[in-house]
């Protein structure tokens, strides 16, 4: 996926005068947030189960080798396969190999991050083979050509009308007189063309929400059923996942996924959990005959030990965007990568590059209500304030601001100065803002004044005005 | 001038002005001194404060934000308590700056046993004095904004309300989302000002919709940014900071309204 973070600001620019995406975003504002609030209010033990994943995860990632070395020996003992991959390219070429082996031609797909972090798309159809998303939000914007906007809800962006019209243009086989008014009549179609795909396509590929190193499994959740057929119809399957998604044991990941879905969409549980474990067994009556896994790595160990490894507990809940001021705003493409909001801007900094993604851990007010709503108590305000530290210790900070900034500190660690300047301000404002106390314009602070007013100051500074009145002995 | 520092260590509250109160809003700092001396405290205000060092922190030059840090423990750790009427200046003192020394022992014990000692203005008064009511009177329709900082690092959240609920005349009615933020983050409206517009609008309209008299909250970089944008749309919406009605003081002209 072309990165255009570096765009950010554009990007934002664009969304905020995008009418329809506006009217869809009010999804995210009004649905996401009252859901999760009732399911946390709902659950007594709701906080005590964060403290728990949280824990969880901690201890998983203190000793990941550990981990993921007996995940895949039981992988190995299931009947599978593990494949490392350590970067994008790596990944790709394993699933092309698998692929050429297989002599896939149509692959469908479960819904996974880790397919849009590689590009994969785009890869296999360079390649001739067909890749058909199944999740329903996938399916449409894979499309209309679009990456997702948003790491659980990936058309998001859309509203019906929009859908529609893509239906149309895609499905010219149907009448073009067919009811489409109904969300559920659109779900239908879809369904009956996705049917076809599974019962053609000679691999899946799905993601993992969690990968168990006791039994060597994978889970997905989903709400459509489309990843269990995506996994147990085609001959080959293949897990493709990231090495922090793995968890000790079953009971571990139950505890976390109570968490998960209440987080996510509000949810007690998802519709469906699906677990898979190795090919298909004598035993079995269906499954695939080849189970493979693809364990990427891309970046994520080496955040291991630095102020940026919490972030590898993170469970993809999507709550932390929901709750964002700044995601609401400006939706996820603006983000210009794979994970938008406030996880997106700590980990797409740590994936490609503070020197590509800088505008992402800035473009935030700390507000810290993802924080606050993040399962996994991740800390993600600071990890932003880290990314801004890294940009100023390597100069990736406008010149100008740090011009400001030094300036500012300066005074800021002389006293006398920094009375008489902001004495002088004080005054200067304040006859500026005249009778009516307000500034209309102001050098330096376009930004603000061109949708406010600056309210004038009331004249003198507080601490000129403490003096007097000591002074005067009150 | 020294005069009052001279009073030293035997002074009970120190006040931490915040440079905007002390730039944009002296009256919150009066209206601050009032509130903690009715309740029965000495107020102190140590000359030699500036800032808390938040614009450097927020902007990644840890070096600045620790010689500042530095500056102000310095100043304000032989006091008993240090009162800011901001919850984002509190919690800079309070949370931030015990992040900043992990590598320096001595300042990092020097950052923690201070922080022990700060408080925002309403969570000081009823939290640690034990204030339940104030002599202010106020016939007015009132709704209040939930700073981000003051509620997510310090948990202020009905202190300030509490205290609203005794002042004589006044109705408290909630808004939708008073928990989301108002798009101010520091430079963030500078930086970002169309995103940060966008945010602040939607905080308007929510107030908008309460129809209040007016708009209180307890951070006045908040108040500033909502104030601006109140204006701007012509609203006859007043704006004040809490203390400023707590202490009685709503004499002067508000923030917004009232041009
Ligand atoms: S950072 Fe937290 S809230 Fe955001 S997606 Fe990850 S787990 Fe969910």
């Amino acid at each position: 996926m072309k990165v255009s973070s570096s765009n950010f600001k554009s990007n934002a620019r664009q969304a905020l005068d995008d009418k329809q995406l506006q009217s869809a975003l009010n999804h995210v504002r009004n649905n996401f947030i009252s859901k999760r609030s009732k399911a946390r209010l709902d659950l007594p033990e709701f906080d005590a189960l964060r403290d728990n994943a949280r824990a969880i995860k901690d201890h998983t990632l203190e000793h990941l080798d550990f981990y993921l070395e007996h995940y895949e020996r039981k992988v190995v003992e299931s009947g599978g396969k593990v494949h490392w991959a350590a970067d994008a390219v790596e990944a790709r070429g394993i699933i092309m190999d698998i692929c050429r082996k297989t002599n896939a031609k149509t692959v469908t797909k479960g819904k996974s991050m880790i397919s849009e972090e590689i590009s994969l798309n785009e890869f296999l159809a360079a390649n001739s083979i067909i890749p058909v998303e199944t999740d329903l939000g996938e399916y449409i914007i894979q499309l209309r050509g679009e990456n997702p906007s948003h790491i659980i809800a990936p058309a998001v962006h859309l509203n019906i009308d929009q859908v529609r019209d893509e239906f149309r243009k895609a499905h010219t086989h149907l009448s073009p007189n067919r009811p489409m008014n109904e969300p559920e009549t659109l779900l239908g179609e879809a369904r009956e063309i996705l049917r076809g795909k599974f019962l053609t396509a000679e691999l899946g590929i799905t993601g993992a929400n969690f990968l168990v190193a006791e039994t060597g499994s994978s889970l997905i959740v989903t709400n459509e059923g489309n990843g269990d057929l995506t996994q147990i119809l085609p001959r080959v399957h293949v897990v493709l996942a990231s090495i922090d998604k793995i968890v000790p044991t079953l009971e571990d990941l139950a505890q976390i996924t109570r968490v998960l879905a209440r987080s996510a969409t509000g949810q007690e549980i998802t519709v469906y959990s699906t677990l898979s474990t190795g090919p298909r067994r004598k035993e079995d009556e269906d499954g695939p005959e080849e189970y493979h896994v693809v364990l990427l790595d891309n970046g994520r160990s080496s955040m291991l030990g630095t102020e940026f490894s919490e972030m590898l507990r993170c469970i993809r809940c999507g709550a932390c965007m929901n709750h964002c001021p700044v995601y609401q705003a400006v939706g996820g493409h603006a983000y210009g990568w794979v994970y938008p909001g406030p996880m997106g801007a700590v980990l797409t900094p740590s994936l490609i590059g503070v020197d590509k993604a800088g505008h992402l851990p800035n473009a935030s007010t700390f507000c810290g209500r993802c924080e606050a709503v993040c399962p996994m108590r991740i800390p993600l305000p600071k990890m932003m304030r880290s990314w801004r530290e890294r940009e100023f210790e390597q100069h990736l900070v406008p010149p100008a601001h740090r011009k400001n900034l030094a300036l500012w500190a300066w005074l800021a660690k002389h006293r006398r100065l920094y009375r008489l300047t902001t004495g002088l301000a004080a005054r200067i404002l304040a006859i500026r803002g005249g009778l009516s106390k307000r500034i209309n314009k102001l050098p330096m602070a376009e930004g603000w004044t061109k949708h406010r007013i600056l309210p004038a100051p009331e004249g003198a500074t507080f601490m000129k005005l403490y003096r007097r009145r000591l002074r005067k002995g009150r | 001038m020294s005069k009052i520092d001279k009073k030293g260590p035997s002074s009970k509250v120190a006040l931490f002005v915040t440079c905007l109160v002390d730039l944009f809003r002296p009256t919150v700092g009066f209206a601050s001194i009032k509130l903690l001396e009715d309740a029965g405290c000495q107020v102190h205000v140590p000359v030699r404060q500036t800032c808390c060092g938040q614009p450097a922190w927020n902007s990644g030059s840890r070096k600045d934000t620790r010689d500042i840090a530095k500056q102000v423990i310095t100043i304000f750790e032989k006091y008993e308590y240090v009162v800011a009427p901001s919850g984002s200046c509190a919690g800079m003192l309070k949370v931030h700056y015990q992040e900043l020394f992990r590598d320096i022992p001595e300042w990092d014990s020097r950052a923690e046993r201070f922080a022990s000692k700060v408080f925002e203005l309403t969570s000081f008064l009823t939290e640690v004095l034990g204030v339940t009511n104030v002599k202010a009177k106020l016939n007015s329709r009132v709704t209040y904004h939930d700073s981000c900082a003051g509620l997510r690092e310090l948990n202020i959240s009905d202190q300030p309300r509490k205290l609203l609920k005794s002042v004589d005349g006044l109705s408290l009615h909630e808004m939708n989302d008073s928990e989301a933020c108002c798009g101010f983050g520091g430079t963030f409206a500078v930086k970002y000002s169309e995103i940060s517009n966008f945010i602040v609008t939607e905080k308007t309209e929510n107030i908008e919709r309460t129809e209040p008299d007016l708009l209180l909250a307890g951070d006045l970089g908040c108040l500033l940014n909502i104030a601006g944008k109140l204006k701007y749309q012509g609203s006859k919406i007043e704006v004040r900071h809490v203390a400023e009605v707590l202490a009685n003081m709503c004499e002067g002209k508000p923030i917004a309204g009232r041009d």
